[in-house]
């Protein structure tokens, strides 16, 4: 369905993604994890078209995504952070969207919607919201034209518990459905839950890019969280002769 | 193509900030017609503050704004639109409520106190310093991500043009009176969007006596109709120009 082959970037000196090559296949829900400043965020953004890279190319159902636009009406994108005009109100975002997105051959996917109680909040504008309701906004906004790809940036951060599973149980029942999703996540019970494949980046580059099960078998553990504890602790694939010096120059 | 430029304007009409400015132009205008008992004193003391507060109000609120839709624009840009209309979206959407600001609050109570060709001039020019300030304006936006450095920049840009160019041009008056500066005047006034609005109403006004030896190159040049419309469609370069060197800029920008 989307794949990245060999795109680096960079800003300024910092290399964010370093040769990157990946193939995200309709029907996985993949977890994009890796520390903080990692790079998931801008590989995410490059699959959007937002960040354009350095080098390498994107394809999306093998057509390249380059000052290319329409593709991305198949792509749900839910940032990490929403904020929205202030003045509009949520029913006038949701007419935007629709406005934007809608053609006479989607269905509204109105779920979310209605499982997040937002018809009653619609005439608030979006500027007196809290976080937690901004992100279920967001939410409601990704699932809503029902597109093959689900792009979740940091999805559960900031919702109450309940909330938070009404969303997991969607991004479920969209596997099941057949659909490519893919999330960032802090959280690994949550990808624990939800996830088929672990994509790991560190420093930019891919450390591993594995299937659950496999990753469970590899390590012998059973949680998510411990595989990636364990497999965290070894030695790095690279840039650990670059970590070393820069440790002993630091000495000095 | 344009369909977010709707609920941009939607957005923007119900910001306080902008409903004040329309407020403030308007009891400016109201005054200055107000003291005078001739209109024409109104219009050139009206013309004075305008070219001040309507560039500065223009340049800060526009980028202010594009920072804080950063997200929003994000957002945008993840849907099927391409950059350039998601960006022309945010313009239209702006400069049209700046617009309608102005022609408020300065439109019109000039149109019914002052009256007169040259209110119709000055309502014009005000417009397109509008314009072209808000232009600048997403172009500092643009060139940097930080949301400090990029008022700063529009800063920069508003006291370069309002202040520091007519003490440089002066300072050139005075090193070069020697040699005949008449078309090298011309010139200068076109670098500068301020400058030509001011000149534009001014040489309407038939008061060129005021503004010393140039005058008389400037009432040649810019009186006639030929002139005027000169001084407009350069006036209207400052205008499409930085707008569409930052739509380039925004196409091919990390966001």
């Amino acid at each position: 369905m989307i794949r990245a082959e060999a795109i680096s970037k960079s800003f300024g000196k910092l290399n964010v993604l370093r040769n990157v090559s990946v193939r995200l296949d309709a029907g996985r829900v993949v977890a994009v994890i890796g520390p903080n400043g990692s790079g998931k965020t801008t590989f995410i953004k490059t699959l959007l078209g937002m960040v354009v890279p350095d080098s390498g190319t994107v394809l999306f159902d093998n057509q390249l995504i380059e000052k290319q636009h329409t593709y991305r009406s198949q792509i749900g994108y839910m940032p990490q952070i929403g904020h929205y005009p202030a003045n509009l109100k949520i029913r006038q975002l949701f007419e935007m969207m629709v406005d934007v997105r809608k053609n006479a051959a989607t269905q509204l996917d109105e779920d979310l919607v209605e499982a997040f109680h937002l018809k009653g909040l619609f005439e608030k504008p979006l500027g007196t919201l809290s976080g937690g309701t901004k992100q279920k906004v967001s939410a409601a906004l990704a699932f809503l034209f029902n597109p093959s790809v689900l792009i979740l940036d940091e999805p559960t951060a900031g919702l109450d518990p309940l909330s938070s599973e009404i969303l997991k149980e969607k991004i479920q029942k969209e596997h099941q459905n057949g659909k490519l999703i893919l999330i960032t996540s802090h959280v690994m019970s949550d990808l624990d839950e939800l996830a088929t494949d672990v994509l790991y980046l560190q420093d930019g580059s891919v450390q591993f890019y594995k299937t659950i099960t496999e990753l469970k078998l590899e390590t012998g553990e059973n949680k998510l969280g411990r595989v990636v504890a364990q497999l965290m602790s070894q030695p790095r694939k690279s840039h650990q002769n670059i970590k070393t010096l820069e440790f002993s120059s630091l000495q000095i | 193509m344009y369909k977010i430029t709707k609920y941009v304007l939607y957005d923007i009409v119900r910001n306080r900030f902008v409903m004040g400015y329309t407020l403030l132009l308007l009891a400016i205008s109201m005054s200055f017609f107000g003291f005078e008992s001739d209109p024409n004193k109104g219009l050139l003391s009206l013309l004075n503050i305008i070219l001040m507060v309507v560039p500065l109000v223009s340049i800060i609120f526009s980028t202010i704004h594009f920072y804080n839709s950063y997200e929003f624009i994000e957002l945008m840009s993840a849907q099927p639109l391409s950059r350039k209309a998601i960006f022309l979206s945010e313009y239209i959407g702006v400069a049209a409520s700046l617009s309608l600001a102005f022609l408020i609050g300065v439109g019109i109570p000039t149109l019914a106190f002052g009256g007169g060709a040259s209110s119709f001039i000055l309502i014009i020019s005000g417009l397109l310093l509008t314009l072209s300030f808000v232009s600048l304006a997403f172009l500092a936006s643009v060139i940097t991500r930080d949301k400090a450095k990029g008022i700063g920049l529009a800063l920069v840009i508003w006291f370069y043009f309002s202040l520091v160019y007519d003490g440089l041009v002066l300072g050139i008056l005075f090193s070069f009176n020697d040699y005949p500066l008449e078309k090298a005047m011309l010139v200068l006034t076109a670098l500068n969007p301020t400058d030509l609005a001011r000149i534009m109403v001014l040489m309407k006004m038939d008061i060129s006596a005021l503004m010393g030896f140039t005058g008389a190159v400037f009432q040649d040049f810019f009186s006639t109709h030929y002139g005027l419309l000169i001084a407009m469609l350069v006036l209207m370069t400052w205008v499409v120009f930085p707008a569409a060197l930052a739509t380039r800029i925004f196409q091919k920008k990390d966001l």
